[in-house]
């Protein structure tokens, strides 16, 4: 197992604290890395019209689309560009690409009325 | 006992390879490539070594399979010249930047346009800026012991940069010189083990290599460590040198002075024409003439203390430029890293710029004798009219 990489204050370190030559003793990182911020389409889905055929999980170029137990279940918001290629292989139009920016509103409507409403990070954990 | 053979330039690298035996050598095989990596090829397949040789289809592959192999963990050597060297321009600058301690030898030719194959340093000297160490050889004997050298400083644990051993086109490279050849064992004892760190093939524990240095980013201060890599390649140098000594008995420092004890003017070269200008400097003492001779060994890191040191005391120096900066009066890098060197002095020498060589033209003795002249000229005046004279150029 590759050990993890504590680089708590990272901000702050001066030149002799960063590893010698960007080398990070721990792999994967960018799974930690929010890529998904500069979205301005939100893709979202219509489970009622997917039929599984994880078309969307081959073309994704960013792994952002979740599939537990063979089923499409959703978008890794915190990794999602909003790029809209899932959106436009999907053969049964079960993708929409919606505005990020409602997106968001709405999601603070649903927070501020007690609603249900998935927040991004909670999505992309 | 270490062998005296008489060897062409090329053919000294790939021994000093042979005898290194590095885990991998990328290479690109025909031209501008020369004939360091045919010589070692023949090696490969004999089994004298265990490399791994890989052709690639560029110059530019070759260095990016360099890095992918020595950040991998593997001890890498490769070899170029000139377009070659141009070509892998991006990638020298992720091996540095990378701290990967990849030693490569390049064969001095000038760049096209016009094309020509010839030596001129304007290849390496390109590429000064890179964050390579850079070792400059006056013959087969100095190539093959920098290539040895090199491989000690490169992985120096307080260094951790790539080296550039240089030998000039075809005066060394192709020229049949004679050399010593030291002994398999002592040379295997002085490479020694190389013990990457953190390599990418370590499967328990796998690193991560060449990642983006975020968007607030961290480049600043990684290019400051880099600084640091390179101010202590000098004291590596000498350490190495010093180890070198020990089983060579040829000592080797950033510069070698000869006849500067009480010069009043001094030449400063690199490279083969150093061999020729201390001929002349020989016969000009023996007429009386008290010029001495810098031959600058280590152009990277600049060693600028040690040679204002070695050039305080004289009165005129002219420098050898084997290529162009083409910023005008500026003249060529050596010219300008050793005027540079000598801004905070309160005492200069008057200093002038010989601009020789470049595409390979000739540097006969009777032109380093009318260059040491000329300074003397100026250094009778007091003045100089301008500050760069092309050498053997018709004018």
């Amino acid at each position: 197992m590759s050990k993890y990489w504590d680089f708590t204050g990272i901000k702050e370190w001066n030149w002799r604290e960063h590893p010698l030559g960007g080398v990070i003793p721990e792999a994967g990182t960018t799974d930690r890395y929010v890529t998904g911020g500069w979205r301005s389409l939100r893709p979202v889905l219509d489970l009622d019209k997917c039929i599984h055929c994880h078309f969307c999980f081959i073309f994704c170029p960013d792994s952002s689309i979740v599939v537990v137990e063979e089923k499409m279940t959703g978008f890794n918001l915190q990794h999602c560009k909003g790029c809209g290629i899932c959106a436009e292989e999907c053969p049964k139009s079960a993708i929409t690409m919606i505005s990020e920016a409602e997106a968001q509103e709405l999601e603070k409507c649903l927070l501020a009325a007690g609603g249900k409403g998935e927040t991004r990070e909670e999505k992309g954990a | 006992m270490p062998k005296t053979v008489a060897l062409v330039g090329t053919d000294a690298v790939a021994e000093a390879m042979r005898q290194i035996n590095p885990d991998v050598v990328p290479a690109y095989p025909i031209t501008p490539q020369t004939a360091i990596v045919e010589s070692y090829a023949e090696m490969v397949a004999n089994g004298l070594v265990d490399s791994e040789m890989i052709n690639v289809e560029s110059e530019h592959s070759a260095m990016s399979a360099a890095i992918g192999a020595a950040a991998a963990g593997a001890r890498v050597i490769t070899a170029t010249s000139s377009q070659g060297l141009a070509l892998m321009w991006e990638m020298l600058y992720i091996a540095s930047g990378m701290r990967l301690p990849i030693v490569m030898a390049n064969v001095n030719r000038s760049l096209s346009a016009p094309i020509n194959i010839h030596c001129d340093h304007s290849d390496s000297m390109g590429a000064r800026d890179s964050g390579w160490i850079q070792l400059f050889s006056e013959n087969a004997q100095e190539t093959y012991d920098n290539m040895l050298q090199a491989v000690r400083i490169a992985e120096h644990p307080d260094v951790l940069l790539p080296v550039m051993v240089l030998l000039d086109g075809f005066i060394i490279s192709h020229s049949v010189d004679r050399l010593e050849l030291l002994d398999d064992d002592p040379v295997k004892k002085f490479i020694g083990e190389w013990t990457p760190r953190l390599p990418l093939l370590d499967a328990q524990e796998p690193p991560c290599w060449g990642a983006f240095d975020g968007l607030g980013g961290y480049f600043f201060e990684f290019k400051r460590a880099q600084i640091e890599g390179m101010r202590k390649a000098a004291d590596a140098v000498r350490q190495v040198a010093a180890e070198f000594a020990e089983i060579s008995g040829r000592r080797y420092d950033f510069f070698e002075s000869h006849r500067m004890e009480d010069a009043e003017l001094a030449v400063v070269a690199l490279g083969s024409a150093a061999g020729t200008i201390r001929t002349v400097v020989d016969r000009m003492r023996a007429e009386g003439v008290p010029v001495g001779l810098i031959k600058l060994r280590m152009f990277r890191p600049f060693p600028v203390q040690e040679l204002v040191a070695a050039l305080s005391k004289v009165r005129g120096v002219g420098i050898f430029d084997r290529s162009e900066t083409f910023a005008g009066e500026l003249g060529g890098p050596v010219f300008v890293e050793t005027r540079a060197s000598f801004y905070e002095e309160p005492k200069k020498p008057l200093m002038h710029n010989f601009v020789y060589g470049l595409g390979g033209r000739d540097l006969p003795q009777d032109l380093i004798r009318q260059a040491i002249l000329t300074l003397d000229g100026y250094v009778q005046k007091g003045t100089q009219d301008k500050t760069v004279t092309y050498l053997g150029l018709r004018d």
